[in-house]
This record gives C-alpha cells, sequence and structure tokens, in this order.
C-alpha cells in the first residue's frame, strides 16, 4: 500500500499527519476518514483529533503513548483510509440575502460585474463541502464556491458580525456562528442557530457534511 | 450554602479546570487553566479531583469575603495574598471561617494564582468542563470574567482538614526561569538554519498584547524562506509558536483558535507550559530546543511530582463533623489500604 501520508511530530503530545497538501474535496474526505477511524478505535490515549484541509492533528497524552507507538498505530490505519467522501444529503440552510442581514451583496455584485440576483443564484446553487471547522466555534470553511463570485476581503475588518451572517472571504464563503469580528464580505444571513453549548455536538455542520443554501424571504 | 462574595474582581479573573476537550474538531478551544500544576496542586491540597475549576486571577486587585466555612488553597503567583488583612504564603491551604476577607494586594512572582475550595466552585458544567472561553460566552461563571458583586456558590464538600496544608518549598516554582523549552516543528522547514538560530539565540519581550488565547512577542524579526508565512490552515495547539509576515513570534495559549494558517516555527513542550503562564508582559523570554526524550522526561517528571503529592495529602487524616440524633462528633479519618469487615455475631458466654 502506497504511503497516504507523512507523520510530523507536533511539540511532545501531538503528530500532525499530513496528506497531499492542497485544497481538494478527495484529500479532505482522507482526511475525515482517518479521524472517523481514529475516533471508532478509541485508541487509548488519543485525546482529540482536529480535522484542516489536507491534514489531520491528532493529540496524544504523553504518559501513554509517545510519537513512534502512535506513527505506528496510524500507519496501520491509513491503509484504511478512503478517498470517497461521506454520502449523506446535504443540510439545507436556509438565507436571507442582501438587504440589512447582506450589506456587501451588492460590492460583491459590482465587483464581479453582475446583478445582486445572479450573485443569489451561483451562490445558492452549489454545494458546499465544510474542509473544516474553526475561527471561532462552529465556524465552517466552506469549499466549493464559483469564482464568478469571489471577492476579496474587507479591507479592515468590521468589529461585530452578528451571528448566522454569510460571507464570501476570496473564494470561500463560510457562515458567523456567533458575534465575531470578521472580515469577510457580508451578502446574507440565516435564521438557524450554528452554534449551541446546550446540545451536543454543539455545532450544526460538522467537518465533511455537505451544505446548501436555499434562498427566503423574511417573514413581515 | 457556602459563597464567595466578589467585592473587587480583578483585571481578570476567570473559572478554569483543566479545560475541555474533544471540541477542537468544531472550533472550541480547550481553555483551561494557563498554568495548569499550579491549579492542580490548589486541588490536592483541598482533597479536589485535580482537574476540579479554581478561579483563575491574573494579576492583583481581587478581593472577596466569605460566607460560610469552607477550606481554601492558594497556589501559582505571589500576588501578595492577605486574608483579613494579614499577609498569608501561597502553596498552602487555609481554613476559612464566615466573613473571611481575601485580598490579592500586589504582584510579587509571576501573574496568574489559583485560588481553589474544596468541593470545587459550583457552576455548571458546559461540554464537559467548568472552563471559561470568555469570547465565546462558554462556561465558567455566565460565560465572562467576574465582576464585582458576583456570588459564587460554592460546592459541598466531604471533609475538613483543619490543618494548614503546606506544599514542600523545593516544588515550589519561583518562575525566575525565563527559558522556555521548545521542539522544533512542525513547520520549521520553512525557515533557514540561520532564522532557526536567531530565534534559538535571541531574547524576546512579551508584549502588552498578550492574554490567554496568545503572546505576541517582540523581538529580533524572523522570516520564512522565500517569505513564505502562510500555509494551508492546519491545527494549532497550546505552545505553538506562529510566525506571521511580520516576523514577530506569537505563542498559543489556552483560548487559542484551533485552526490557522501562519507557519509554526517551533512548539513549546508540555512541562514548561505553567513557566509559559506565569510571565507578565513585559518580560524577556529565550527559546531552548530540547529533544523528544527531554520533553518527554519533563512532562512525566512533573506528573509524578502531582502524583506523589496526591498520594501523600490523601494520607493525611481527615475531619468530619458527624451528626446522630442531636449531638455532633468529630471524626477523624485515615485511608488504610483494606477494610477488614469484622463479623458480629454471639459471644458464648
Amino acid at each position: 500500500m502506497r504511503k497516504q501520508f507523512k507523520c510530523v511530530p507536533y511539540g511532545d503530545s501531538a503528530v500532525l499527519v499530513e496528506f497531499t497538501n492542497k485544497i481538494d474535496p478527495k484529500v479532505n474526505a482522507m482526511v475525515h476518514s482517518l479521524s472517523a477511524l481514529i475516533s471508532n478505535e478509541k485508541i487509548e490515549g488519543i485525546v482529540e483529533t482536529i480535522p484542516a484541509y489536507s491534514s489531520l492533528t491528532v493529540l496524544y497524552d504523553p504518559k501513554l503513548l509517545d510519537f513512534p507507538a502512535i506513527v505506528e498505530r496510524l500507519n496501520e490505519l491509513g491503509d484504511k483510509c478512503k478517498e470517497r467522501e461521506k454520502f449523506s444529503s446535504p443540510i439545507k440552510i436556509p438565507i436571507i440575502y442582501g438587504g440589512k442581514y447582506g450589506p456587501d451583496l451588492q460590492f460583491v455584485a459590482n465587483y464581479n460585474r453582475l446583478s445582486a440576483e445572479e450573485v443569489i443564484k451561483i451562490h445558492s446553487s452549489a454545494e458546499y463541502l465544510v474542509y473544516m471547522i474553526g475561527f471561532t466555534p462552529g465556524f465552517a470553511y466552506l469549499g466549493g464556491m464559483s469564482k464568478k463570485i469571489a471577492t476579496p476581503r474587507l479591507e479592515s475588518p468590521r468589529k461585530k458580525v452578528p451571528a448566522g451572517s454569510v460571507g464570501i472571504g476570496g473564494d470561500q464563503t463560510g457562515i458567523y456562528p456567533i458575534e465575531s469580528p470578521g472580515g469577510w464580505r457580508i451578502i446574507g444571513r440565516t435564521p438557524l442557530k450554528l452554534f449551541d453549548v446546550e446540545k451536543d455536538p454543539p455545532v450544526l455542520l460538522k467537518p465533511g457534511d455537505k451544505v446548501r443554501f436555499i434562498p427566503i424571504i423574511e417573514d413581515k | 450554602m457556602t459563597k464567595l462574595i466578589i467585592k473587587s474582581a480583578g483585571p481578570f479573573t476567570t473559572i478554569q479546570d483543566l479545560g475541555r476537550y474533544g471540541y477542537q474538531k468544531y472550533g472550541i478551544p480547550p481553555s483551561g487553566a494557563m498554568d495548569g500544576f499550579a491549579l492542580q496542586i490548589a486541588n490536592i491540597l483541598v482533597g479536589n479531583k485535580r482537574n476540579e475549576a479554581a478561579l483563575e486571577i491574573t494579576s492583583a486587585g481581587f478581593s472577596a469575603i466569605f460566607q460560610g466555612e469552607c477550606e481554601i488553597a492558594i497556589t501559582g503567583a505571589d500576588l501578595g495574598a492577605t486574608l483579613n488583612g494579614k499577609a498569608i504564603t501561597p502553596w498552602q491551604s487555609f481554613h476559612i471561617q464566615n466573613g473571611d476577607v481575601l485580598k490579592f494586594e500586589k504582584v510579587k512572582t509571576g501573574c496568574r494564582a489559583y485560588l481553589s475550595v474544596g468541593g470545587g466552585w459550583d457552576v455548571p458544567k458546559i461540554l464537559g468542563s467548568k472552563s471559561t472561553y470568555t469570547r465565546a460566552n462558554i462556561g465558567g461563571y455566565h460565560g465572562r470574567k467576574l465582576k464585582n458583586a458576583d456570588v459564587i456558590e460554592i460546592g459541598k464538600s466531604y471533609h475538613f482538614a483543619f490543618r494548614n496544608v503546606k506544599i514542600p518549598s523545593h516544588i515550589v516554582p519561583t518562575y525566575s526561569n525565563h527559558k522556555v523549552r521548545v521542539i522544533l516543528g512542525p513547520e520549521s522547514n520553512r525557515f533557514s538554519k540561520k532564522e532557526i538560530n536567531k530565534f534559538l539565540s535571541s531574547s524576546y519581550r512579551l508584549t502588552g498584547q498578550s492574554d490567554r488565547m496568545g503572546y505576541r512577542l517582540s523581538g529580533p524579526t524572523l522570516r520564512a524562506k522565500r517569505g513564505k508565512h502562510d500555509i494551508l490552515s492546519n491545527g494549532v495547539l497550546l505552545g505553538a509558536i506562529q510566525v506571521p509576515p511580520d516576523g514577530q513570534p506569537i505563542v498559543m495559549m489556552s483560548d487559542h483558535q484551533t485552526v490557522g494558517g501562519y507557519a509554526k516555527i517551533s512548539t513549546v513542550i508540555s512541562a514548561d507550559i505553567p513557566l509559559l503562564a506565569q510571565l507578565k508582559p513585559g518580560d524577556n523570554l529565550s527559546f531552548k530546543h530540547v529533544s523528544f526524550e527531554e520533553a518527554r522526561k519533563a512532562y512525566l517528571s512533573m506528573q509524578n511530582i502531582l502524583d506523589l503529592l496526591e498520594k501523600q495529602i490523601r494520607k493525611e487524616p481527615k475531619v468530619f463533623f458527624v451528626k446522630i440524633g442531636e449531638k455532633f462528633y468529630k471524626v477523624k479519618v485515615r485511608a488504610c489500604s483494606k477494610i477488614v469487615p469484622k463479623e458480629i455475631g454471639f459471644s458464648p458466654r
């Protein structure tokens, strides 16, 4: 079996598992596959994993495991990693585009020489992949947005972006789960709660999930 | 119920245990005490589980009054604690009477003190932990730092040790050593040998932009090869040292974000995180590269100290009050390895 990944020491209590260094759904599927294999195996001494675009950070307790031991276990599991993405129906995110909820929609349209309606159509017709979660609790980095609506970030970030705001940052799109500072162009807002500590898991979107945006209008 | 009434919350006081693990994949940082060693000893001193929550008191200015009797311990930084106006030395436990006033008046050594109570601070566990993550309002006392006039309830304690327990002085850290040990990686290959040597041989200063999320350092600029400081975002850990394009390193601390896109030149070893936790803005520090083996040894020896202390203190007799009928009894209990049941039967006379 060919080597799927490289294990790099990350401090004295983690391993950085590096797959092919690119943003690619197949590579990302391997990351989530390995993460799931590790959690199913319930290996004593593994604390948790952090999946990212093309890598998985595996945290361990140095009292119970050391680097060579964990690399050996990971290599065993590596043979079972799958390139296939998780087959699941997309999670539907209702979104109100534009107006007070999407103050940058017109800017995104103008920047790309499109009408606001066209931006909405392009944004809501794609299926997105949750590559990873980070930045704030529950913030999903979504891949799969059309380059036709790619827009550079704000020159200086807003101090407060309301929870549920949907933004475009470069050729990525994402949803702000909690009120936080943010530099992405805000095109709309979802009424869904993406982060709720009363629930376990506390997030609506999980790494590896598929997402679709459904345009809605505000109930007056 | 025993309570603590906050008179003055100080600049930044939060409830922290050993952290919230298992949720970093959802973007939730572990949080937890910056100085996990001091936290665990604070708990051991009052007979709590080692991962129970304590107040993490940053710098001087905190004062509070107790309502009811309890046992407390103070560890970590020496912030000039006084009990009813009398100076007390940290790294020991104290018995508290109703109305006792505790103050932290002046920073002497370190930066963060831990205040534990027998029975723990009675706040709900959120996602398995009492730790406060203020940026997302998770955990601790209503998800935030303490304010004046807050009232925190104290959990039930099952014993009172009416004796001040003290940690042997050779175990008490002095926080005078500012040499932090690191392991190179995971992205040290982004930097030339010359830049890595510069990083390891220079002195850096902790800037004012340093908090529970991360420490921004100021010192010699570090340049990645071909100026490539950006990486495809990957996991970020406690102690990871990022180098953004401005070349000034950032050490990630307890409330660090879970993924990041800057190259990490090295990672602080677990055993030296408590040392970092006790640095103040303006302090100088430098880094020393150590082997994997040394890092592991240092971690295991720290765990060993904690295990031994816990064992020793468990051996001390505990004092309980027992009410039988209308009468109170004071009962001293000492742990023993085996309980031998005694047969109760008829003895022929």
